[in-house]
């Protein structure tokens, strides 16, 4: 019996190719499209929403997109432990349904983002991180206009002191400073995962970067890490 | 009765505002020196059928709060207005 992974697809969503891509051609997983009207996801392991404009960005990144169907079963999935990652819009419909803290606002230089990007990794407990050590630095794309994470300060340090801060953005040596930081995030971060870190999202895309002819292979990092946390599951089931 | 809704929400004081600042920094541009801060937020303009005016307060104060403000970063306010014909 092998893991399935499941691609949320809504209106104006636009990474799901490369997801799947990722997931199946690359990484010889199984996984399909979940159509945002969709309410059943029992036979789903693992769950990514990626990146796009999801009904154009209307009122508030990922605003619309936390009320469509499929939002409740994957609401339920997270608070019950499944592992779900959300990129770049992903990340701000995670945020926006309460599954993670803060909110993304517009970039501080109001220009849209796109570009190669070093990140640390401040906390590795989460299934998606567990193959990647504290402090590795590693090179992902960003390709966003709205990815300025904000967090009020108290929310922050509980979520420093619970080791819930998984990325921050930083120079090729892993120094964390604010003229690498490309939109405005507190505290440089660039993914964060809930309380119990079955939930990640990140601004940076981890599927573009999956075979050396796309310039970079460390989003397999990340790929490989939930695939061997779905695996020990389920050999312990 | 139908009732006129006019909200405002607006990016909460202590969110940075890049959208202002940069409006700002254009008005600057243009010779208004004398400003001091610039905040933009948005106007909704909503019109609903209710039977009294409470229900209608309570009706849109729960749509800001689920779905037209992030309360993470913005606040809102809004006015009511009886415009039953």
């Amino acid at each position: 019996m092998s893991t399935k992974f499941g691609v949320i697809v809504f209106p104006g969503t636009w990474s799901e190719g490369d997801w799947l891509h990722a997931l199946t051609g690359i990484m010889g997983f199984d996984a399909e499209y979940i159509f945002h009207k969709q309410t059943d996801i029992s036979n789903f392991d693992c769950l990514v929403i990626p990146g796009g404009f999801s009904y154009g960005d209307y009122l508030r990144p990922g605003a619309i997109a936390r009320f469509s169907p499929v939002m409740g079963s994957i609401i339920e999935f997270a608070n019950s432990g499944g592992p779900v990652i959300g990129s770049c819009n992903g990340f701000q419909i995670l945020c926006e349904a309460g599954l993670l803290p803060g909110a993304l606002i517009r970039n501080e230089s109001l220009e849209f983002r796109c570009q190669k990007q070093h990140l640390i990794i401040e906390n590795n407990n989460s299934p998606f991180m567990a193959g990647l050590n504290q402090g590795e630095v590693i090179s992902l794309p960003i390709s966003h206009g709205d990815g300025n994470y904000f967090v009020d300060d108290v929310t922050l340090a509980d979520m420093e002191f619970r080791g819930q801060i998984a990325l921050k953005y930083c120079d090729a040596e892993g120094k964390i400073a604010e003229t690498v930081n490309p939109n405005g995030s507190v505290s440089n971060i660039a993914g964060v995962t809930n309380e119990l870190g079955n939930v990640l999202g990140l601004m940076p895309h981890p599927e573009r970067v999956v075979e050396q002819i796309l310039g970079g292979v460390d989003g397999i990092k990340i790929l490989q890490s939930v695939d061997h946390f779905l695996s020990r599951k389920l050999l312990n089931e | 009765m139908k009732f006129q809704a006019t909200i405002q929400i607006m990016l909460k004081e202590s969110v940075n505002d890049p959208q202002g600042n940069a409006v700002l920094s254009g008005l600057k541009a243009l010779g208004f020196e004398n400003i001091e801060n610039v905040r933009v937020g948005k106007f909704v303009s909503v019109q609903l059928q209710a039977t009294d005016r409470s229900s209608a307060d309570a009706e849109v104060n729960a749509m800001c709060e689920k779905l037209l403000a992030n309360t993470v970063i913005e606040s809102f306010t809004y006015t009511l207005e009886d415009v039953t014909t």
